[in-house]
């Protein structure tokens, strides 16, 4: 099947796509797009968080037929040309990187979670990345972006 | 190439972004872009996709592999077998003992049997699914105690006993006013890196392969390679791509070689990456141990003696079990000084899944048993449980159980005291209240505080850095230093692994120190240069740290001898400052622009580290190790004594770390190590029932999330050791030593229950 | 890829009725937070996929006197955002489904439909006696959700049929719901338990996750709690009626040993949990509207 949809402000058609295919494969693989890590591919992990329209969702959950006309903001949609996003340059300010693989799921998760919510505690916080798992950082620095971005 | 001595350690000043600065990390930019190439996002227009036939069974005899069906399906190009490796189809990192594909035996659920290449994943999905395998199954040998006691099968030529390490030192046992003895499990943990094996493969137009991949070592996958592949070294080239955690699972290989044998056939690019379950079948973990340990002292709890029985499961292959277990029993009785110890620590292979390196490599195992009878002990004896560390606490100059004379900085007490003096984080509301969020249970909404009672339990340790027992560990660096437009730019290339560690930050910043140039390109690694080692047994900073300040050295000696011409004055008394070379005697100086318009510097050194030596193989005697790193923790925990729910509320951890060469890095060590220690401690364990993994998923294999990691408290000590770098040691796995059996202890005090075996469970902690 | 496969992607309930009826071997997706993991894993290959997401009647919710009718295809994160006053125990559970991520993709439709006896909304439906619409082009059928449930993964549903909706009373009293894990969050349920009272009946409802090969309903347990808390002076609950009350919801279950968890623990974590929660709801009976103390 072909599958149209926006990613990351450009129009974009992939052609032969499989039906159980998940958003994530045509992100990464039909249209060459790997800002979006392929951890666990159950959801579990957060690694693949995209906007889809403008829920952060794990795109290995979405069936890429179901994304067929809409829009999806990766990792890579956040920043400009201009430079890095808040959120991102945060990240690099706290130290809140090591290998980097949960780095583009978590980005997107606390741009959305600042989004909804400019001034988070520590306990919402931790509840809102609860599904991005990093094993790198103990989230510490994690948690410090967070506050800093926020700021 | 240059081999020089070690430097004496001159003065550091401050140099910004360099060493001991909070530099940024090179990679930074690209990954938080989601720019970063990791293996698993590398393609190629032309590239076929590897999968992988693995043994459903655990131990069994290959009858036949039939392979026409799968290779008469459109768009498969190849499947191989074992009679497909050219080379010698075994690898291993200690032993080569581990079939590229399984030829007459499979020894474990999972072990790979035939690859296949198809144009797309799902065909090569498909394909697997119609290589037909016929297997007459073997009797398997799970239990490591079987193994032990030779009534299994044997499961390769020699037996199944990997290594026996016997430590015996000081007069046998004499009588003690107090005697505890405890029994103690491990279970299997996963280093559960977030980025899957990945890698790929393209041939080259001399009839070798250039390979992709993600790795901890790219000289000994290249070695392991050659052979299996039969080419000379240099046709088998790797590069490093994109590292998404390792944490010792990356050691031994994994797709490396599939991918080359299918690039190699079918003579196009070769994609292979795991998904999350093949990655959990796709790579070693941390040994299950079982340990029986009797320790005896006086009526005031200074130790006479302790007597260690350790059995690691090595599972079907020896991977690293030899060193493992050497670890386990050089550190069995922790950083105490013990008169009189008899240890034996013994790994053996079964049919379940191999084991290998993981952070902490023995040390984390036999550290939940000796400190959880260190606290036994206390408790015997009736003192406090850091009063019984401090009695016992190695220092400087002390013996550890080898004989071996700790020669560096051993602040065992002074970080055991530091722990324990941090302020202690608020109780909970008497009255309740408190936010879910924060109890054990979490937004599950288990308790509002009922049964929730709080512990505190402390933990020290010491491990290795850098590799052991008489090992030639060294590593490689090129510095390179010219001019580009009108900037001085310096590079520096190793073959050493950027795991997430921030190893390409430290290179930077070291040149930045030694050469006083800001702008340093630090070029990917790859085989065209020197072998540095592994980025494992956090000797990396070290040993490849010690190659680039090295090759800094010659080169700025080099600078000097150019000076030296174009001023027409001797090198001494020249020296570099700030982009010039300038003359003490005379105030003259030259623009390093200039001394490098013809031709750039470009050395390249090779460091060592001192000379070890092998243990006695009857005594476990000897001076096996380069230098020890030390920790200390102290956790605090919530459980719902009733469910028997837990919630790590804070870990404190004091380490001396030598030099913080970038101390917001050193932090993140200590917070992911701590992280990994709670999952240890509470909820990680690949569950393994008759050889097979009941849990290869992250649905069920649990690792801490935001709502689980405990809040940090971190003292970093820096005692600089008179042999290193920068007076640097290792930083990377101390942090995750001690730290489960701090809060075993913790839950220990809060339950009153025994917790004779991580991970704890709700099931052990209420039945 | 196999040329029969077809993703068919409905406009309107009746359409997505029609492709059920043409195609009886597609499966339903909505957030696919359960079927994406086993297309990922290549566990199932469905000739078929119906997508739901684009039906706009299985994506709203209404309130009517005494009920809420939830549309199948309405996420969790909406459920917990719009529904607290109105179903607090479903809401309740649905925080507690898997990550921010999974709740605002995840519904309660797909809960039903993958028949999971660890399904988190689950035990809050059998407890408050949800009805289940299920529709096909033959008609529309109310099915309690205490007669939907066959076993893991099995249920009433016709090859025909999908789940349109739940109905479920608005709460008239506290309810609770709680989920014992491993982790603290993003776990599976190794048991869960709902309670809720009807202060208008002096009834209490009950219903069990994960202990038993479907959500079950101790009704002895109901009985016994309703039989013994002071709807008319709502003194406090007495510690001995609300251990009674676990055991005996407990004694309502039949677990298994599995890799998350023992028979025994199970049942000994639902009757602690059991237990607690009458004692919060009936707390919450007990005290002056507006003093809630805990979140």
């Amino acid at each position: 099947m072909r599958v149209g949809l926006e990613v990351d402000g450009k129009a974009r058609t992939a052609d032969d796509v499989e039906v159980g295919e998940s958003l994530l494969f045509l992100l990464r693989e039909r249209l060459g797009l790997p800002g979006s890590k392929n951890a666990c591919e159950q959801g579990e992990c957060g690694s693949c968080t995209v906007y889809l329209d403008d829920e952060a969702v794990c795109a290995c959950l979405v069936a890429a037929g179901q994304a067929d006309g809409r829009r999806v903001v990766t990792v890579a949609g956040l920043s400009g040309d201009d430079g890095l996003h808040p959120v991102q340059q945060a990240f690099l300010d706290a130290g809140a990187v090591q290998c980097g693989f949960c780095t583009p799921g978590l980005v997107v998760a606390v741009h959305d979670l600042l989004r909804r919510t400019p001034d988070p505690g520590d306990a919402e916080i931790r509840e809102a990345l609860a599904g991005n798992l990093c094993r790198c950082t103990g989230y510490e620095k994690i948690f410090d972006a967070v506050r800093a971005a926020a700021r | 190439m240059t081999t020089v001595a070690p430097p004496a350690a001159p003065a550091v000043t401050r140099t910004p972004d360099g060493v001991g600065e909070a530099a940024r990390r090179p990679d930074g930019i690209a990954k938080v872009r989601g720019d970063f190439a990791f293996s698993s996002d590398l393609r190629h227009d032309r590239m076929v996709w590897g999968a992988t036939v693995r043994s459903p069974h655990v131990h069994a005899r290959i009858v036949t592999v039939e392979v026409d069906e799968a290779l008469a399906m459109p768009g498969v190009r190849a499947v191989l077998t074992a009679v497909d490796v050219p080379g010698v189809n075994r690898f291993g990192l200690e032993q080569r003992d581990q079939p590229v594909l399984a030829d007459d035996v499979v020894r474990y659920a999972g072990e790979p049997v035939a690859v296949v290449a198809a144009d797309d994943p799902e065909t090569a999905r498909r394909a697997v699914e119609r290589v037909r395998v016929t297997y007459e199954p073997l009797p398997a040998l799970t239990d490591p105690e079987i193994a032990l006691s030779g009534d299994g099968p044997p499961l390769h030529e020699g037996g199944n006993l990997v290594r026996h390490l016997r430590i015996r030192r000081g007069a046998p046992r004499a009588g003690a006013a107090v005697v505890v003895t405890g029994e103690y499990e491990v279970g299997m943990q996963d280093q559960a890196f977030l980025g899957p094996e990945s890698c790929l493969a393209l041939p080259a137009a001399d009839g070798g392969v250039e390979l992709h991949c993600s790795t901890q070592w790219l000289h000994v996958d290249q070695e392991q390679l050659a052979a299996c592949l039969a080419l000379p070294p240099d046709r088998v080239r790797l590069t490093l791509a994109g590292v998404g955690g390792a944490f010792g699972g990356r050691e031994d290989l994994s797709v490396q070689a599939h991918a080359c044998l299918l690039a190699l056939r079918t003579g196009r690019p070769a994609r292979m990456v795991y998904g999350r379950e093949e990655s959990f079948v796709g790579h070693v973990h941390r040994h299950p141990a079982r340990m029986r340990y009797e320790h005896g002292a006086d009526a005031d709890g200074r130790l006479l003696y302790v007597k260690a029985d350790i059995l690691l499961d090595g599972g079907a292959y020896a991977s690293t079990s030899h060193a493992v277990a050497g670890n386990a029993g050089c550190f069995a009785v922790g950083p105490y000084e013990v008169p009189s110890v008899e240890i034996d620590c013994r790994a053996v292979y079964t049919n379940n899944p191999p084991c290998g390196a993981m952070r902490g490599f023995g040390a984390v195992q036999v550290c939940f048993g000796y400190e959880s009878q260190m606290d036994k002990l206390a408790a015997a004896v009736g003192i406090d449980p850091v009063e019984v560390r401090l009695r016992n606490a190695v220092a400087t100059g002390s013996m550890m159980a080898t004989g071996q004379r700790i020669e560096g900085p051993a602040p065992v007490a002074e970080l055991l005291r530091r722990v324990e003096e941090m302020p202690l984080p608020p109780s909970l509301p008497a009255s309740g209240g408190a936010d879910v969020r924060l109890l054990p249970g979490g937004v599950a909404n288990t308790t509002h505080g009922e049964g929730v009672r709080r512990g505190v339990g402390y933990g020290v340790s010491v491990k290795n850095i850098c590799k052991s027992g008489g090992y030639d560990d060294f590593g490689t660096a090129r510095v390179r230093v010219g001019v580009a437009g009108d900037e001085i730019v310096a590079s520096v290339h190793t073959a050493a692994a950027e795991v997430g560690q921030g190893l390409v930050t430290v290179q930077a910043q070291i040149v930045r120190t030694e050469l006083e140039i800001p702008s340093v390109v630090v070029l990917p690694a790859d085989t065209a240069v020197g072998d540095a080692g592994t980025s494992s047994a956090s000797r990396q900073t070290w040993m490849s740290g010690g190659a680039v300040r090295q090759a800094c050295v010659a080169v700025r000696g080099r600078l000097l001898d150019r000076a030296a011409t174009a001023l027409a004055e001797p090198v001494t008394g020249l020296r570099l400052a700030g982009g010039r070379i300038v003359s003490d005697r005379s105030g003259q100086s030259v623009d390093l622009r200039d001394l490098l318009a013809v031709e750039d510097v470009d050395e390249t050194a090779v460091f060592r580290h001192r000379t070890t030596e092998p243990l006695d193989p009857e005594t476990g005697q000897g001076d096996a190790h380069v230098a020890y790193a030390f920790a200390a923790h102290r956790a605090v925990v919530d459980v719902d004594v009733e469910l028997g729910l837990v919630r790590v509320v804070e870990v404190a951890c004091a380490q001396d770390v030598g030099k913080a060469i970038n101390p917001p890095a050193v932090e993140g060590q200590m917070h992911g190590g701590i992280a990994q220690g709670v999952g240890l401690a509470v909820m990680e364990e690949i569950k393994v029932r008759d050889g097979r993994i009941l849990n290869p998923s992250f649905t069920d294999y649990l690792i801490p999330t935001t709502m689980d990691m405990p809040s940090t408290r971190l003292d970093i000590l820096e005692l600089p050791r008179a042999d290193s770098p920068y007076g640097l040691t290792g930083v990377g796995e101390p942090p995750l030593l001690s730290a489960p059996a701090a809060i075993a202890a913790a839950i220990r005090a809060a339950t009153g229950r025994e917790v004779p075996r991580i991970p704890v469970t709700p099931d052990a902690l209420t039945s | 890829m196999t040329d029969t496969a077809a993703f068919l992607r409905p406009a309107t309930l009746d359409e997505a009725c029609e492709l059920k009826a043409a195609h009886p071997d597609a499966t339903p997706i909505a957030g696919g937070t359960d079927l994406m993991v086993g297309l990922n894993f290549g566990h199932t290959r469905p000739a078929a996929l119906l997508d739901l997401t684009a039906v706009p009647e299985l994506r709203a919710w209404r309130r009517t006197d005494d009920a809420v009718e939830l549309g199948a295809g309405v996420p969790y994160a909406r459920v917990v955002a719009e529904l607290g006053d109105d179903l607090p125990g479903l809401a309740r559970a649905s925080r507690t489904v898997g990550s921010p991520q999974i709740r605002r993709r995840g519904t309660v439709g797909g809960n039903i439909g993958t028949s999971s006896p660890a399904g988190d909304a689950l035990p809050s439906l059998l407890a408050d006696r949800a009805v289940i619409e299920v529709r096909s082009v033959r008609g529309v059928r109310q099915v309690p959700a205490g007669e939907f449930f066959l076993g893991p993964g099995r249920n009433v549903l016709a090859d025909d049929e999908i789940v349109v909706s739940v109905r479920l009373p608005r709460a008239r009293g506290p309810q609770q719901f709680a989920k014992v894990g491993t982790r603290n969050a993003m776990v599976i349920a190794v048991a869960s338990v709902a309670v809720s009272l009807d202060l208008t009946a002096n009834a209490v409802a009950c219903a069990v996750g994960s202990a038993a090969p479907t959500v079950v309903v101790p009704e002895p347990a109901e009985t016994y709690a309703a039989d013994h808390l002071d709807w008319s002076g709502r003194t406090p609950l007495h510690p001995e009626v609300a251990a009674r009350f676990g055991e005996l919801v407990a004694e309502g279950t039949s677990p298994i040993d599995d890799v998350r968890a023992s028979a025994d623990y199970r049942r000994h974590a639902v009757s602690v949990v059991a237990r607690r929660l009458l004692g919060w709801a009936w707390a919450e009976a007990v005290r002056p509207r507006g003093t809630e103390g805990t979140r």
